[in-house]
C-alpha cells in the first residue's frame, strides 16, 4: 500500500475529486465554495476541475438542502455543504420532514443519495452560533445514516461511501480536525458505512468515542498507560447505523465502559450507547457506564469558559478512576 | 383563439376534469363511510388549475405537488386504481399504504410527490431544476403551491434561485383565497401575488384560475420559456375551493367564508364553464358527452373497487421502506 501524510481537508477533497470523477451525477452545492473554496478551504481546485459541478448558492440553507433533495430525487448524487452544523437548523424542515422522510412516505419509490456535510464541534472560540455539536438529533430522526469520522484515512472512505449510499446522509467534521494529519492510502478504498474501529487495543476499560473526542481518548490512553492501566479506544466513525457488534465485543473482554461525545451529556447518543449495553448486557458489566459531554449550555465565547464546557483529556482520565474504583495520583 | 387547442385535447381535458370532480366526490363519500381514514383535502372547484397546467406537460416533466393534490395528480397521469388504493390505505396503493391522501408521488410519472408542509415544495423544484440543468435535458418542472405558501421564506429563497440560474421551473399558484381560514388580502401587502415576480425579474401573471384555456395558455409559454432556458415563471392562477380546507371544515368553510361568497363562485364553476363553452363551439356533443361521463364513471367505479379489494399491508411493512 503506497500511504501519504494528508490532512483531514486533503482527504476530503481527494475523496470528493474521485467520486466526481467517476460519477458525473455527483456535484457539490453550497454558499462560497467556487471563489472561497469552501470556507475551510475543503473544496480548494474541485470548481475549476469540474465546471459547472460546483454550484455557489445565495445564502438560502432553506433552499440549499430542499434544492439537493429535489436534485437527489431526479438522478443527481448532491454533495450539499452547509457551512456550519449551526445552520442545520435553517433548514431542518428539509432534513427532517423532506430529506429524512420521503423514500418511506412514498413507499420506497425514491432514493435518496444525498449527503449533507457540516463542520461541526467547539474550541475554537467560534462561540454558541458556530460550535454545536447536534449529532442526536439526526440519529434520532428515522430515515438518517449520520456519519463524524475523526482521521483523514476515515474521512475519505467514507466520504466515498456516503456519495454512493442511496440514503441520506448527514456528515458531521469537527472544525479542530481539518487540518490534523494521518496516513491515508493513494489506492481506491471504501469504508463501509456503520462499521466501528478499534483505534487502540486494551483490556481494562472500552472508552467508546467519535470524531474529535477519539484524539482526547487516545492521548488519555497514553497517559494511563504509565499507571498501569490499559484502556481500549473504540472508535464510531458511523453513528447511524450503530456497530453494536463491535460495542458488544469490546464490553464482553473489558466489562467497563466510557462514553465521550463533545456533545451535551443529557440526551446525547452516549445515552442510547449507555442503555443499550445495559439492556443486552447487563451481566457482562462490572462497573456502571459513565458519559463524559459537554455541560448542557450554549457554547461560550471566551476561551476559558469554553474550555470549561467541552470536555478534554483530563475528564476522560477522570471518568476512568472512577470506572475502576481507584483513586487518582 | 378557439381553434388553437385541438378539439381532441379540449375533449381529454374535459374528461380529466370530470374525472377529478368524480374521483373526489367518490373519495368522500368514502370517508364519510369511515373507508378512508384521516382526513381529505378536496380541490373541487380548483380543476381547471391541475388539467390546464399539466396538460402542455411531457410524461417525463417533472411535477411537484401540495397536500390539496388529488387533482394534480389526475391531471399529470396517475393511476386512479393505485390512487385510490393509497387513500384506503392499501398495499396495492402509490406509497403502499405510508402516504395516504396528503403524500401520492408517482415518480414513473414524473409526480415527485405531494407534501404536507405548505412551502416545502418549492426549493424541491429548484432541485429537480438543476438536475435538468447538470443533465441537460429539456424537461421542465411544475411546481404547485397554494396562496399560503407565498408567505413562507422558501418561496422567496426558491423564486430567487431559480431566477438567477434561470431554471425551468414553472412556479404555479392553486390561489384558493384562503390559507386554511385565512384570507390572501390580509396575508399580503401587494395586490396580487404575481406583484412579487418583479422582485425576481421573472416574469408574473395573475389569471382566471376558473378557465381551463387560458391557464392552459398562459402555462403553455411558460414552459415554452422554460425548455428554452428563458427561465421561470410565477403563474398566479386565482380559484376558489368549493369544500373547505379539509373534509373536517364545519360547513365548507363557512366560519370564515360568506355564503353569498361561495355561492358566487360556485356559479363560477370551472367544469360548467368549459362545458358550455365545448357546446358553444361544437367541440363538444350531448352525445360524447354521455360517452365521456360513462367512461369516468366505469373508471372511478373500478378504482373504488380495487382499493376496495386490495389488501392491508402487513404491520411489519412499516419498518420497511427506508434504512431502518
Amino acid at each position: 500500500m503506497n500511504l501519504r501524510e494528508l490532512t483531514n481537508t486533503e482527504a476530503m477533497a481527494e475523496a470528493l475529486r474521485e467520486e466526481m470523477i467517476r460519477d458525473p451525477s455527483v456535484f457539490i452545492i453550497g454558499e462560497d465554495l467556487v471563489a472561497h473554496g469552501g470556507i475551510f478551504g475543503q473544496f480548494i481546485g474541485l470548481p475549476q476541475a469540474f465546471p459547472g459541478r460546483v454550484i455557489d448558492t445565495p445564502i438560502s440553507e432553506t433552499a440549499i438542502v430542499g434544492a439537493g433533495l429535489g436534485a437527489a430525487l431526479t438522478g443527481m448524487r448532491p454533495f450539499v455543504d452547509l457551512h456550519f452544523a449551526d445552520f442545520t437548523t435553517c433548514a431542518m424542515d428539509e432534513i427532517v420532514n423532506q430529506v429524512a422522510k420521503i423514500r418511506y412516505m412514498f413507499g420506497g419509490q425514491a432514493k435518496i443519495p444525498l449527503v449533507i456535510w457540516a463542520p461541526d464541534g467547539a474550541g475554537l472560540s467560534a462561540a454558541a452560533h458556530h460550535s454545536q455539536s447536534l449529532e442526536a438529533w439526526f440519529i434520532h430522526t428515522p430515515g438518517l445514516k449520520v456519519v463524524s469520522p475523526c482521521f483523514p484515512y476515515d474521512v475519505k472512505g467514507l466520504i466515498k461511501a456516503s456519495i454512493r449510499s442511496d440514503d441520506p446522509i448527514i456528515f458531521f467534521m469537527h472544525k479542530k480536525i481539518f487540518s490534523s494529519k494521518g496516513p491515508v492510502p493513494a489506492e481506491e478504498y471504501l469504508i463501509p458505512l456503520g462499521k466501528a474501529e478499534i483505534k487502540r487495543k486494551g483490556k481494562d476499560v472500552t472508552l467508546i468515542a467519535y470524531s474529535i473526542m477519539v484524539l482526547h481518548a487516545l492521548e488519555a490512553a497514553k497517559e494511563l498507560e504509565k499507571e498501569g492501566i490499559d484502556v481500549e479506544v473504540l472508535d464510531l466513525r458511523t453513528l447511524w447505523p450503530m456497530d453494536w457488534e463491535s460495542i458488544a465485543e469490546s464490553v464482553t473482554k473489558t466489562h467497563r465502559v466510557l462514553i465521550a461525545h463533545e456533545a451535551c451529556v443529557t440526551c446525547g447518543f452516549g445515552a442510547e450507547i449507555s442503555a443499550r449495553i445495559q439492556e443486552e448486557l447487563f451481566d457482562e458489566l462490572d462497573a456502571p457506564i459513565l458519559r463524559v459531554g459537554a455541560y448542557r449550555v450554549p457554547i461560550p465565547f471566551s476561551p476559558p469558559l469554553e474550555r470549561f464546557v467541552i470536555p478534554g483529556k483530563e475528564s476522560l482520565i477522570k471518568s476512568i478512576y472512577k470506572i475502576l474504583g481507584k483513586e487518582m495520583n | 383563439m378557439v381553434h388553437s387547442i385541438d378539439p381532441t385535447l379540449h375533449l381529454k381535458m374535459y374528461e380529466q376534469m370530470i374525472t377529478i370532480r368524480s374521483f373526489e366526490e367518490r373519495a368522500i363519500e368514502l370517508f364519510e363511510h369511515n373507508l378512508i381514514r384521516g382526513n381529505i383535502h378536496p380541490c373541487i372547484g380548483q380543476e381547471a388549475v391541475s388539467v390546464g397546467v399539466c396538460s402542455p406537460l411531457r410524461r417525463e416533466d417533472y411535477m411537484v405537488n401540495t397536500h390539496r393534490g388529488h387533482g394534480n395528480c389526475i391531471a399529470k397521469g396517475a393511476d386512479l386504481k393505485r390512487m385510490m388504493a393509497e387513500l384506503l390505505g392499501k398495499s396495492t396503493g402509490y406509497c403502499k399504504g405510508k402516504g395516504g391522501s396528503m403524500h401520492i408521488a408517482d415518480f414513473e410519472g414524473g409526480n415527485l410527490g405531494a407534501n404536507g408542509i405548505v412551502g416545502a415544495g418549492l426549493p424541491i423544484a429548484v432541485g429537480a431544476g438543476i438536475s435538468i440543468q447538470i443533465r441537460g435535458t429539456d424537461q421542465v418542472v411544475a411546481c404547485f403551491f397554494g396562496d399560503g405558501a407565498v408567505n413562507q421564506g422558501t418561496f422567496h429563497e426558491s423564486l430567487n434561485m431559480a431566477a438567477i440560474w434561470k431554471l425551468p421551473v414553472i412556479f404555479v399558484c392553486e390561489n384558493n383565497q384562503y390559507a386554511l381560514s385565512t384570507p390572501i388580502r390580509e396575508a399580503i401587502s401587494v395586490s396580487r401575488i404575481s406583484d412579487r415576480a418583479l422582485a425576481y425579474g421573472i416574469p408574473g401573471m395573475t389569471i382566471d384560475g376558473n378557465d381551463v384555456i387560458e391557464v392552459y395558455k398562459q402555462m403553455k409559454e411558460a414552459v415554452e420559456r422554460a425548455r428554452t432556458g428563458k427561465g421561470p415563471t410565477l403563474l398566479d392562477c386565482v380559484t376558489y375551493r368549493f369544500f373547505g380546507h379539509f373534509t373536517g371544515d364545519p360547513g365548507r368553510g363557512i366560519t370564515y367564508r360568506s355564503r353569498e361568497e361561495m355561492e358566487e363562485w360556485m356559479g363560477r364553476c370551472p367544469i360548467k364553464r368549459f362545458r358550455e363553452y365545448l357546446f358553444r363551439e361544437k367541440i363538444l356533443t350531448e352525445e360524447t358527452e354521455k360517452g365521456i361521463l360513462a367512461k369516468v364513471k366505469t373508471s372511478i367505479e373500478e378504482a373504488v373497487q380495487f382499493a376496495m379489494e386490495s389488501p392491508f399491508p402487513l404491520p411489519e411493512e412499516a419498518t420497511q421502506d427506508l434504512f431502518y
